[in-house]
C-alpha cells in the first residue's frame, strides 16, 4: 500500500508537469490549429535561464521572473518571426517549422548555456515527509500547487474577462470572431505568449526535481503532447486530466513492470487513443477520420 | 530528339550517377555522396506516401531501423547471409507497416501524423532497451555485404550499390506514379471523398503506398547499416523521421527528382556545418525553418516553376 501510494506521489509530480505543457499545446492548437512541437523548449528555457541568471547572483525569484519574461519573449517571436510569415501552408510544413524552431532552440541553449546536467535549490529545502508509509518532497508540493494555480488562474481568465471570451471565440470559429471584430491574430499572438510562460513555469517549478539540461525539451514535448491526446485534444480540462493520468500511469510502468518501458507508455497510450477514441477522455466530437 | 521526353530524368540521373565520380578528389565525396543515395532512396519511398497519396509519416525512420537492425542482427546472432537479411528486414517491415498502417490510416492531419510519430519513437525505445538483441544506447557492429564471394566494403564500393539502388528506386517510383494507382494517390490527395466516389478503395491504396514507403526505407536502413559498419538506435530516432520528411518537403512533395535534392541538401549541409561544431544544430533548427517559410513547395517545384516562366 505503501509502495502505491509512493508511485502516485512521484507519478502526480510529473503528471503535473505534463499537463501543464499538454495545456501550453491545448492553447496554441485552440486559437491556430497549430501543434507546436517547440512547447518542450519552453520548459526547457525556463529552467535553464534561471539556473544562469541565479549562477550569476540574481536572487532566485528575480531570476525566475526575468525567465518567464526571456521564454514569453521568445514564445511571441516563434509566433511572429516563424509561424506568420508561414500562413496559409500544409499543417505539415506548420509541424515542421516548429520541429525547426525546436531544434534551433536547442541548438542554441547548448551555446548560450551548457551541455551539462543544473539543479534549482528547491523552495522549501529537501527534507522528505512522511505521509501513510510513503514520502513526498516539499517540492513535489510546490509543483502540484503551481500547477493547481496555473490552471485555476487561466480558468478565471477564461470565463471572467472579455480577452478570455475572445479566445473561446477564436477557437470556436475564427472566421466568425473576425466578423464580430476580434483581433484573431493577437489572439494567437496571446496564446503562444501564455503557451510559452506557462512551460517556463513548468520548467522553473520542476527543475530541483528531475534537473535541466538543453536538451530535456523534445521528451517533454512528446509526453505533454500524449496528455492532450489523452483527453482530447482542444479540452483544456482534459490536458490537465491526460497529464496527471500519464504521469501516473509512467509512475505504475516503472514501478511494477519495467523501468526501462515507462518512456514507450506515453507512445503507446498516443497510438492507442487515436486508434480507439481519437477524441480523447473529454475531447470535443469532431472526429477527423475517414 | 535524340531521348525520349519522357526518359529524361531517368537519362539524368544515370548521367549524375556515372558522371559524379569524376569530380570527386578523395573517398571521403564517395561517402557523401553515397549517403545521399541511401538517404534519397529512403525519401523516394516517403515522397510517394507524402507528395502522391497526401498522408504523412514523422515515424519512417522507424522502418529505417527495422531494416538497419535486421542486417546487424541476422548476421551477428544467426549467421545469416546479410543479403537475405535485408531482404527479411524489408518484408518485416512491410509487415508491420501493414499491421500499424490498417488502423492509423484512417486518421488524418495532425492525427496521422501524430500516430507515426508514436510508433516511431516506441520502435527506437524498444531498440534501445533490448540491449541484449541490439547493444543498446552504444549499438553494434554489423557484418560486410558479402555478395557471390564478393565482400562490399569501401565508399565507392558503396557509391556505386546505392546510386544503382536509387535509380532502380527511382523508375520503381516513377512507374507507379504513371500507373492507375498513381492517379489513384493523386486522387486521394485531392480529395479522399471524391477518389472514393469515383470508386477508388482509398483504405486499400492507401496501405499500400504506406508498405511501399515502408520498404523503401528499409532497404535504405539495411544499406546505411552496412555501409557504416556499425548501427546505434538513433537510426530509428525521433530527429531521423524528421530528417527524412525534411528532405521531402524540402526536395519537393510530388517531385520523385526532388527527393536527390532534398537528400542532397540535408545529408551535405551537416557535413558542411561541422565546421561550425557548437553552432551546428541551432544552424539546422535555422535552416529547416527558413526553408519551410520560404520555399513552401519546394526547390525542385520552385526551381520548374521559374525555369517554364523564363522558357516562354
Amino acid at each position: 500500500m505503501a509502495e502505491l501510494l509512493q508511485f502516485v506521489f512521484s507519478g502526480l509530480t510529473v503528471g503535473a508537469i505534463y499537463a501543464l505543457v499538454g495545456l501550453g499545446f491545448t492553447l496554441i492548437y485552440n486559437a491556430s490549429d497549430i501543434i507546436n512541437f517547440a512547447q518542450g523548449e519552453f520548459v526547457m528555457l525556463g529552467g535553464m535561464t534561471t539556473v544562469f541568471l541565479a549562477a550569476a547572483g540574481l536572487p532566485l525569484p528575480v531570476a525566475a521572473l526575468i525567465a518567464i519574461a526571456v521564454t514569453t519573449g521568445v514564445g511571441l517571436a516563434l509566433h511572429r518571426l516563424a509561424i506568420e510569415p508561414a500562413r496559409g501552408s500544409s499543417p505539415v510544413a506548420l509541424i515542421m517549422i516548429t520541429i525547426g524552431a525546436s531544434i534551433f532552440l536547442r541548438g542554441s541553449a547548448q551555446i548560450v548555456f551548457d551541455k551539462r546536467f543544473h539543479s534549482l535549490p528547491p523552495l522549501f529545502g529537501n527534507d522528505p515527509i512522511h505521509f501513510g508509509g510513503a514520502t513526498i518532497l516539499p517540492q513535489s508540493l510546490v509543483v502540484l500547487a503551481g500547477a493547481a494555480v496555473i490552471v485555476v488562474l487561466l480558468w478565471l481568465f477564461i470565463e471572467r474577462t472579455v480577452l478570455g471570451k475572445a479566445v473561446v471565440a477564436t477557437a470556436a470559429n475564427r472566421l466568425a470572431a473576425r466578423l464580430i471584430g476580434i483581433n484573431t491574430r493577437r489572439i494567437v499572438d496571446f496564446s503562444f505568449a501564455v503557451s510559452a510562460a506557462i512551460g517556463a513555469v513548468a520548467g522553473i517549478l520542476i527543475a530541483p526535481i528531475t534537473l535541466t539540461s538543453y536538451d530535456v525539451g523534445t521528451l517533454l514535448a512528446l509526453k505533454g503532447f500524449a496528455a492532450a491526446m489523452l483527453g482530447g485534444i482542444g479540452s483544456a480540462g482534459g490536458a490537465v486530466v491526460g497529464g496527471l493520468l500519464l504521469g501516473m500511469i509512467e509512475a505504475f510502468t516503472a514501478g511494477y513492470i519495467s523501468s526501462n518501458y515507462k518512456d514507450a507508455v506515453a507512445f503507446l497510450i498516443i497510438l492507442i487513443v487515436l486508434v480507439a477514441m481519437p477524441q480523447g477522455l473529454f475531447g470535443r466530437a469532431k472526429i477527423e477520420r475517414v | 530528339m535524340l531521348i525520349d521526353r519522357r526518359h529524361l530524368p531517368l537519362t539524368a540521373l544515370a548521367a549524375i550517377v556515372v558522371l559524379a565520380p569524376l569530380l570527386f578528389s578523395s573517398l571521403y565525396y564517395y561517402r557523401i555522396a553515397a549517403l545521399v543515395f541511401i538517404f534519397a532512396l529512403a525519401v523516394v519511398g516517403l515522397n510517394l506516401l507524402m507528395g502522391f497519396a497526401g498522408q504523412v509519416s514523422l515515424g519512417h525512420a522507424g522502418f529505417l531501423g527495422i531494416g538497419a537492425y535486421a542486417v546487424a542482427i541476422g548476421p551477428t546472432y544467426f549467421a545469416a547471409p546479410p543479403w537475405a537479411c535485408l531482404i527479411a528486414g524489408a518484408v518485416l517491415s512491410g509487415a508491420v507497416a501493414f499491421a500499424v498502417g490498417r488502423p492509423i490510416l484512417k486518421l488524418r492531419g495532425h492525427y496521422l501524423a501524430v500516430a507515426t510519430l508514436g510508433f516511431g519513437v516506441l520502435v527506437s525505445i524498444v531498440l534501445t532497451n533490448e540491449a541484449g538483441w541490439t547493444g543498446g544506447p552504444d549499438g553494434m557492429n554489423v557484418p560486410h555485404l558479402v555478395l557471390f564471394d564478393w565482400t562490399v566494403r569501401g565508399s565507392a564500393a558503396w557509391y556505386w550499390i546505392a546510386g544503382v539502388t536509387f535509380i532502380g528506386g527511382f523508375v520503381l517510383a516513377e512507374n507507379l506514379v504513371d500507373s492507375p494507382t498513381g492517379r489513384a494517390l493523386l486522387a486521394i490527395h485531392d480529395s479522399e471523398i471524391a477518389a472514393r466516389m469515383l470508386g477508388v478503395d482509398v483504405a486499400r491504396k492507401k496501405l499500400m503506398v504506406f508498405i511501399i514507403s515502408a520498404v523503401y526505407a528499409s532497404v535504405a536502413g539495411s544499406y546505411l547499416a552496412l555501409f557504416d559498419g556499425h548501427i546505434t538506435p538513433d537510426v530509428a530516432g525521433f530527429l531521423r523521421s524528421i530528417e527524412l520528411v525534411a528532405m521531402v518537403v524540402l526536395g519537393g512533395m510530388g517531385s520523385v527528382f526532388g527527393a536527390l535534392v532534398g537528400a542532397a541538401v540535408l545529408v551535405v549541409l551537416p557535413q558542411a556545418l561541422t565546421v561550425f561544431q557548437d553552432y551546428e544544430q541551432a544552424l539546422l533548427g535555422l535552416l529547416i525553418m527558413v526553408f519551410m517559410i520560404f520555399l513552401r513547395r519546394g526547390i525542385v517545384p520552385t526551381l520548374a516553376t521559374a525555369l517554364a516562366g523564363w522558357r516562354r
